[in-house]
């Protein structure tokens, strides 16, 4: 029944695939040329004028473009042009990075919080104002008072993927059963002891829910951060060929922004069916 | 033309007359050669001929006395005879080392438009390296990005618009931190592009209400063009919108219809008529011939930390654009910042652009050799014509002092100095008169200047 569900939904996914690259391909054909105009002027005008191509590349051109980025990703033309392998690699750290540290300082803290109902009732006026802001409106405030853009990038991912974990953290540690952290005072257990042993296994679940939406934000932000601060990252390279008005090439980066981080979405939920526990 | 003096030349003045001798008057020499500054073949001979010259000055401290000599035994002679005592070759060779640059790896940002064209250009053409630099020429997002950077230290140096070293001198939208520009990029180069849905409006004086974009609000994009509108009656602040738009999402938004037109940077006016969205109204040499655009900036700090460096990358820069400034190189410019590394654009488009033989976008072909140029000297007048602009649109409220703040930003004197040790012949005076839509402007005067308009915003 499973399998040949599965099987039912993969055909279908093909067919839906392949009925919007036929969409695709047959709305962006060419059309017959517009105007006429003297050679001399056709040769100095794009084909887009010229031959009434139209502005967006079909799935052939992307197709095609597509491979030569896969055939080579990891070239150097120096400190502008980076091969899309080297693009990625650039964003990923950032973002783990600025994730990790995010991690760092979320968790405990959530603990902390969620630990106590005076704090977590008092802090969360200020969580739910900071938690809303787009990573745009933090960039000129990092980059004027940290001076550095790569750092500021760092930082601007830290400070909007940190709000979930914190929130769920908190949460988490709040909501754990009374009966359990009860059973674990009658039996004298000490207050470190309690955390790591109690606390945390029945928080682990939720934690790892707030730090599956964090990655998923972080690797929303990192795209525009890079916009902003250029140099490196598949961000720059999207501003790189809009620059250029190479369409071709922003879709293809699109298209590698979503695959990555739906790699970084399933591990992070591989890691929560580890700790999740049946009640 | 040839800036370099042949002090072997009995017929030649070395003390009166202009810097390169070959005109009468300091007056003819300038006209000659305000706008060009074409080097000689090579860098050697040049060098070797501003030692000769002081070589010949030390030993006849009269002119009259050299000329007579050089007379009666010849300019091959004399120069063999001197050599005899003097080792020239050496001298020379000295002369040519500058002081060491104490920091060699250094950052430089730029804005992909064709008006960074000698900061991007000096690199793959290794006009750094041969002035003992390593240079990375590091593309940036936006004008306000650059200015951030810049002052952050992260770059030592960068591309600007000419008015920005200005604004960020005076505090206006950053904070107050003195810059200095020892180079201008580029001069003309832009134009006003429309859509092209617009082909018969070309009359100014229909395009109330329409919606314009240009680069930033410290550009001589915004004054030309806030210029250009008042002259036909038109109010930029009230009869049109102006919007700053960063000059890549000008062509899409052009296509898009969310404005009607832009003054804008090259290579993006040819963009958007090489992808069929517009036409050229007008280049922006029609407005002012010879107007600067974007500069070649640092910060005060970096030039007195660094000294050394700062002559270096300045000495590259004007290298290079006086080696853009020949007609014959530019070709090969084109092909050589086309690529993804520097400004990443279609090669045909920045040609058309660099060699001024351009589609206009409405079925024709049209040639201006003069398109854009390239003029490093940074004229202490441009800067207070700016600054009068600065002041007519609010940007700077109440008094200025013009010729303070030009002189502070625009280092006419330093470089002045420094293109005539690398034997080129930069103008006697830092300012010039120049004339706007046909209305001159005096440097000496930008009160008068500023109250002859009637379109101005009510201060």
């Amino acid at each position: 029944m499973t399998a040949s569900l599965r099987l039912r939904a993969g055909l279908v996914s093909i067919v839906l695939l392949v009925a919007f690259l036929g969409v695709w391909h047959l709305a962006v054909r060419s059309s017959a040329p517009v105007t006429t105009m003297s050679p001399e002027y056709a040769k100095l005008m794009g084909l887009t004028a010229t031959q009434g191509k139209s502005a967006m590349p079909g799935p052939f051109d992307v197709g095609a473009k597509l491979w030569e980025h896969v055939k080579s990703p990891f070239y150097d033309n120096g400190p502008n042009d980076k091969g899309l392998g080297i693009q990625l690699g650039y964003s990923i750290a950032r973002v783990g990075t600025g994730y990790l540290l995010a991690v760092l300082v979320a968790i405990p803290l959530g603990f902390l919080i969620g630990m106590s109902p005076l704090l977590s009732k008092a802090l969360d006026p200020f969580i739910q104002v900071l938690k809303p802001i787009s990573p745009l409106a933090w960039m000129p405030l990092a980059l004027y008072t940290i001076k550095d853009s790569s750092i500021s990038a760092i930082f601007v991912i830290f400070i909007c993927s940190i709000w979930p974990m914190l929130l769920n953290t908190v949460f988490g540690v709040a909501s754990v059963r009374k009966e359990w952290i009860n059973v674990a005072r009658t039996l004298e257990v000490g207050t470190i002891r309690r955390a790591f042993t109690v606390i945390l296994p029945a928080a682990a679940p939720t934690i790892l829910t707030g730090m599956r939406i964090s990655i998923g934000i972080a690797w929303l932000v990192i795209v525009a951060a890079e916009m902003l601060v250029g140099g490196t990252g598949i961000g720059y390279f999207v501003w790189n060929e809009w620059n250029n008005l190479s369409i071709t090439n922003v879709i293809i980066a699109i298209l590698l922004i979503g695959v990555v981080g739906m790699l970084l979405d399933q591990i992070l939920a591989r890691f929560t069916r580890m700790v999740t526990f049946p009640e | 033309m040839s800036t370099f003096d042949n002090p072997f030349d009995p017929d030649r003045n070395l003390r009166a007359g202009c810097a390169c001798g070959q005109h009468q008057s300091a007056a003819e020499h300038e006209q000659a050669t305000a706008l060009r500054c074409a080097p000689v073949e090579s860098e050697e001979k040049r060098y070797e001929g501003v030692v000769a010259s002081a070589v010949m000055r030390a030993i006849f401290p009269q002119d009259l006395a050299r000329r007579a000599f050089l007379k009666s035994v010849g300019a091959s002679t004399a120069l063999a005879a001197l050599s005899q005592f003097f080792p020239l070759q050496t001298a020379t060779e000295v002369f040519a080392q500058a002081g060491a640059p104490e920091k060699k790896d250094l950052k430089v940002g730029f804005i992909p438009i064709t008006c960074a064209t000698p900061i991007i250009m000096a690199a793959p053409l290794g006009f750094y390296a041969k002035h003992g630099l390593n240079v990375d020429v590091v593309k940036t997002a936006g004008w306000a990005v650059i200015r951030d950077k810049t002052i952050n230290k992260e770059y030592d140096a960068a591309h600007m618009l000419a008015p920005m070293p200005l604004a960020i001198s005076l505090g206006l939208g950053a904070n107050a931190i003195p810059f200095a520009v020892p180079a201008i990029e580029n001069i003309n180069g832009q134009g006003i592009v429309l859509a092209s849905k617009h082909k018969d409006k070309r009359d100014p004086k229909d395009w109330k209400g329409m919606k314009f974009a240009i680069p930033f609000d410290y550009s001589m994009h915004n004054y030309l063009l806030r210029y250009y509108l008042a002259e036909h009656g038109i109010d930029p602040d009230t009869d049109v919108q102006l919007r700053s738009v960063p000059p890549p999402e000008m062509v899409a938004n052009l296509r898009a219809d969310n404005i009607d037109g832009f003054l804008a940077p090259d290579n993006i006016c040819q963009r958007a008529i090489y992808d069929g969205v517009g036409f050229m109204h007008l280049l922006s040499k029609e407005i002012w011939d010879g107007h600067p655009c974007c500069s070649f900036a640092a910060s005060r700090e970096f030039i007195t930390t660094a000294p050394n460096s700062f002559a270096a990358l300045t000495r590259a820069i004007v290298d290079a654009t006086a080696y853009a400034s020949k007609a014959e190189n530019r070709k090969q410019i084109a092909e050589a910042i086309a690529p993804a590394n520097y400004i990443n654009a279609p090669v045909t488009v920045l040609e058309q652009v660099l060699t001024g033989t351009y589609a206009d976008g409405l079925g024709g072909v049209k040639t201006d050799e003069k398109r854009v140029d390239f003029d490093p000297f940074p004229w202490q007048s441009f800067a207070v014509w700016m600054l009068t602009q600065m002041k007519r649109w609010g940007q700077i409220k109440g008094d200025v002092d013009y010729k303070a703040v030009a002189e502070q930003v625009y280092l006419a004197t330093d470089t002045r100095k420094l293109m005539t040790e690398m034997g080129l012949a930069p103008p006697t005076s830092s300012y010039k008169s120049f004339a706007v839509m046909g209305k001159t402007f005096d440097p000496a005067k930008p009160e008068d200047y500023l109250a002859g308009f009637k379109i101005r915003k009510a201060s």
